[in-house]
């Protein structure tokens, strides 16, 4: 069952530059986190279109551009910026504390998930 | 303690200038003073108002709200009479004092009233403010007979608006032309005729000498001795600035207030916008440029000052009374030098004149049918040799059916085969955005962002659907930004931008994108060169990394081998590091050159440390390669030593970035065996000399290259490459490739301005080509000395939880 919220210390702040995103392997799945001004934002590390690493991608706002073909993702909803592109990505709340940054992981699929 | 900007004048250019400062880092406290009792009001609409096509709250640009919203202090309705500038306070009518910082004086203009016995009776109006048109509202009544002295624009506005309540119309005016600033003789007759053809009178020449009438107004007394009768009249001759506040402040006034070229006037603390102004010896009267001096002194009064006002270009389109008018550049025909080529159909209503000078378009008059006006726009602003175009000037050739390449397809179609862009998806996005540029296509879209093929199909297809479609006269880089290179470079150098950031904030919507933030870090690579604060997240993952990345995330390698030229050694290295990273395929290269493809990210410094080469530029918007052949060192043809010497080109510039990749190839004879006439940039060995060739390409497009040059020593050679390198370095649009950019800007002035430049010139290209190549390095020793810890680290989690 999912129930309350865990958030799980991924990294620290400053192994994300500026404006920039990093990919991190959790499970079966690669993350990319983006550090923005005084946020962070997490989406699955992999483009609907052609399995782009986001993560790689220039941002424009809260906006990745898919480094390989230029599909754009709006960060905060996972959403396509663009009606006519396929899916969008998954999304996974992201705080920050203390230099930590912290992911709830609740929506991650992984293979074996055995809920607890 | 914030700094108060006072602004007099509530009006248009004013509160439009107001509206740009919002959009600008400013610590400014805003109040407006305005005269009127309205809020901001589109004059324009006024004629519409008068015609009961809308109503008076239609026009309305800025509502109260708006200025509540941005915490702009309103004191409407009240009069400024006097600016203290020793104190820096202005005064208003009650004595009352405003201290200021910075002044904005958007005064704005009267109607003018000619000194005509008997204007103060009553029913005789001016047409200027929405009070003048409520005014007239009141009186205007079906039948009445109303006249209205002025054949100028407004006074036509007028005219119709007031026949459209029914009033019997006559317009009368004082010269032999309706609208002379705009039309000639034939064309104001044309208007004239179409005008009548309506229902209104027109009387011409005619001087009004008198209104006459006992306390209200009967008629028209003319110079001539006849008389109009007419129950209302309105005064239309014309607009004069109000600068009278100004020049009682003792600041320099003419006919309107003087301001130079950034909206200042003689007092540091003062500004002045819109209809008020005088700048170089112009008055203005139409929108477009009081909106372009709004964005200027939005700029200067916030500490931006760089962008110049430029004055208006003389150019006027107007729909009079359902009839297209177009008016530009220089319509005086008695010109020395100047011919006129017209034509006119008196049964169709339509006037061509065009006025030549040597062989150029100098100006245009067109009535009737304005269809050709854009075209006609670009030759003269280029100045275009109209030779050619002689026999079919008046009716250039237009597609039969421009609309057919569209409509042939079907709506599945792919436009943009590079992101997958359906003739559907334009569509859509043309009408669910009410789209008319293509820059807006682009955005909405990503069509024609990639490589750009599909640009002209495009922009049929915006010319079929939308409604409003216009071509873009101007390159602005991104609608993120929107000002064009050269504006941008101007802006970088002059106001010392130094990063992307910077530039984003204070010009941009402060959000940028993987459009406009690529080609602000190469600007401010080139104009800086290493001075200027580097920032990676505005650059392309290629750049960060300085490798290629594939469709699958992994990235490819090439190192730098000049001249195509290797070694034994070289070649056992490159085939150790293929084996121990595991590289997926050796490629050699249509550049002379070894690719390892399929190298992981965290692989790429390992990878690079154990090749010992230096970084390729393959990934880049930079310097690749030269291609060579073996010249004389080993062919029996071979004239020049091209080998040698493309190395040596080669060392010069690597490194170095460019606006778009940069391909060179050195040839020991025209036999021309490594192609160097489809390169950036070749070198064409010849007995006894070189020929330097720019602009070839052999990809998306094919182009023979030109010549530059024939200079007699290698050493020679090379500086003409070179100087030809840095000149399309700092003129080039970014992803303008150099085929693109000789086509652009012509070879000959491409000659003047590199290889015949005077020599001080070109030493300036050089030393600053020095300057950059000095401070360029070796992107692959970043293997050392990362950036940024993670640069090519993935990162591993702190502790994942699986409950």
């Amino acid at each position: 069952m999912k129930n309350s919220v865990v958030w799980t210390p991924i990294t620290t702040i400053e192994t994300i530059p500026l404006r920039e995103g990093r990919a991190v392997q959790v499970g079966d799945t690669e993350l990319a986190i983006f550090r923005l001004e005084n946020r962070c934002l997490t989406i699955e590390n992999k483009c609907p279109h052609k399995g782009g690493p986001l993560c790689d991608g220039i941002l424009s706002g809260a906006t990745v551009v898919c480094p390989l073909h230029g599909q754009r993702f709006d960060l905060e909803s996972g959403m396509p910026v663009l009606a006519s592109q396929p899916g969008g990505v998954a999304i996974f709340p992201t705080r920050v504390e203390d230099g930590v940054i912290l992911v709830d992981l609740r929506s991650l699929r992984t293979a074996g998930d055995v809920a607890a | 303690m914030k700094q108060q900007l006072v602004v007099v004048g509530n009006g248009m250019s004013g509160v439009a200038c107001v509206e740009q400062i919002l959009k600008l880092p400013h610590d400014f406290e805003i109040t407006i003073f305005g005269e009127e009792t309205h809020a901001n009001y589109n004059r324009i609409l006024l004629s519409l108002v008068l015609a009961g096509e809308k109503s008076p709250e239609e026009i309305i640009i800025n509502d109260i709200e708006w200025y509540q919203t941005h915490g702009i202090r309103t004191r409407l309705g009240i009069r400024i009479t006097g600016i203290d500038r020793e104190k820096r306070v202005v005064i208003d009518e009650d004595g009352g004092e405003t201290e200021y910082d910075k002044l904005i004086l958007a005064t704005g203009s009267s109607a003018f009233v000619p000194p005509i016995a008997g204007v103060e009776k009553r029913n005789v109006h001016v047409f200027r403010t929405l009070d003048d048109t409520k005014a007239l509202l009141e009186k205007a009544q079906p039948g009445l007979k109303a006249a209205v002295i002025g054949g100028g624009l407004l006074g036509l506005e007028a005219a119709r608006g007031l026949q459209m309540r029914g009033c019997k119309v006559t317009v009368v005016h004082l010269m032999e032309t309706l609208m002379e600033r705009q039309l000639d003789a034939t064309g104001g007759e044309y208007l004239k005729r179409k005008i009548e053809s309506l229902g209104i009178r027109v009387l011409l020449p005619q001087q009004t000498a008198a209104l006459f009438g006992n306390g209200r107004v009967d008629g028209l007394r003319f110079a001539s001795g006849e008389e109009l009768e007419a129950d209302l009249v309105v005064i239309a001759a014309g607009i004069r600035p109000n600068a009278e506040l100004a020049r009682a402040a003792g600041l320099e006034v003419r006919r309107g207030i003087i301001v130079n070229d950034y909206l200042e006037t003689s007092d540091p603390h003062i500004f002045a916008v819109g209809e008020c102004t005088e700048h170089r010896g112009q008055t203005f009267g139409l929108v477009a440029p009081l909106l372009e001096q709004g964005r200027v002194l939005a700029l200067t009064i916030t500490g931006h000052r760089g962008r110049a006002f430029e004055g208006a270009a003389p150019a006027a389109k107007l729909k009079v009374m359902g009839v297209d008018i177009f008016s530009a550049g220089s319509i005086d025909e008695s010109e020395p030098g100047v011919e006129t080529v017209r034509y006119e159909d008196p049964s169709l209503g339509v006037y061509k004149k065009l006025l030549l000078k040597d062989n150029r378009l100098h100006g245009m008059i067109l009535v009737g049918d304005i269809e050709d006006e854009q075209l006609y726009m670009e030759w003269m602003r280029n100045g275009t040799d109209l030779a050619p175009h002689r026999r079919q000037i008046l009716f250039p050739p237009r597609d039969a059916d421009p609309g057919r390449e569209v409509a042939d397809m079907a709506d599945s179609e792919v436009i943009c085969g590079c992101n997958g862009v359906r003739k559907s998806d334009i569509i859509q996005a043309i009408h669910a955005h009410g789209l008319t540029t293509l820059a807006g296509v682009k955005q909405r879209t990503r069509a024609s962002t990639s490589c750009g093929s599909c640009t002209s199909l495009c922009e049929k297809v915006l010319r079929a659907v939308a409604p409003d479609f216009q071509k873009e006269t101007r390159t602005t880089l991104c609608s993120c930004i929107p000002f064009s290179y050269e504006q941008l470079r101007d802006i970088i150098r002059g106001q010392k931008l130094k990063s992307v950031e910077e530039v984003l904030h204070v010009y941009g919507n402060r959000k940028g994108c993987e459009v406009c933030k690529p080609a602000l870090s190469y600007m401010l690579d080139m104009i800086w060169c290493g001075e200027h604060e580097e920032d990676r997240s505005a650059r392309f993952i290629n750049d960060r990394v300085h490798a290629n990345i594939q469709k699958d995330g992994t990235f490819s390698v090439v190192p730098r081998m000049r001249g195509g030229v290797t070694t034994p050694h070289e070649l056992r290295r490159i085939a150790d590091v293929a084996e121990k990273y595991n590289v997926r395929m050796v490629k050699v290269t249509g550049s002379q050159r070894i690719d390892l493809l399929g190298v992981q990210k965290a692989d790429l410094p390992k990878v690079w440390a154990d090749l010992g080469m230096p970084s390729g530029q393959a990934y880049t918007k930079g310097v690749r390669m030269v291609k060579t052949c073996v010249g004389t060192e080993f062919c029996r043809f071979g004239v020049q030593d091209s080998t040698r010497a493309g190395i040596e080109l080669e060392r010069r510039l690597e490194n170095l970035f460019t606006p778009h990749k940069v391909k060179m190839g050195a040839v020991g004879c025209p036999r021309n065996c490594a192609e160097a006439t489809v390169k950036d940039i070749g070198i064409v060995g010849q007995e006894g000399s070189w020929q330097v060739v720019v602009g070839g390409a052999a990809g998306k497009s094919v182009r023979k290259a030109d010549l530059l040059i024939t200079v007699e020593s290698t050493e020679h050679a090379l500086e003409a490459c070179e100087l030809f390198f840095q000149y399309y370095r700092e003129n080039a649009n970014y992803l303008e490739r150099t085929y693109d950019f000789v086509e652009r800007l012509g070879i000959e002035k491409i000659r003047k301005e590199t290889v015949y430049a005077p020599e001080a010139e070109k030493k300036k290209l050089l030393d600053r080509l020095a300057r950059s190549k000095a401070l360029a390095k070796d992107a692959w020793l970043e293997r050392d000395a990362p950036v940024h810890p993670t640069q090519f680290v993935q990162i591993r989690p702190l502790e994942v939880q699986t409950t």
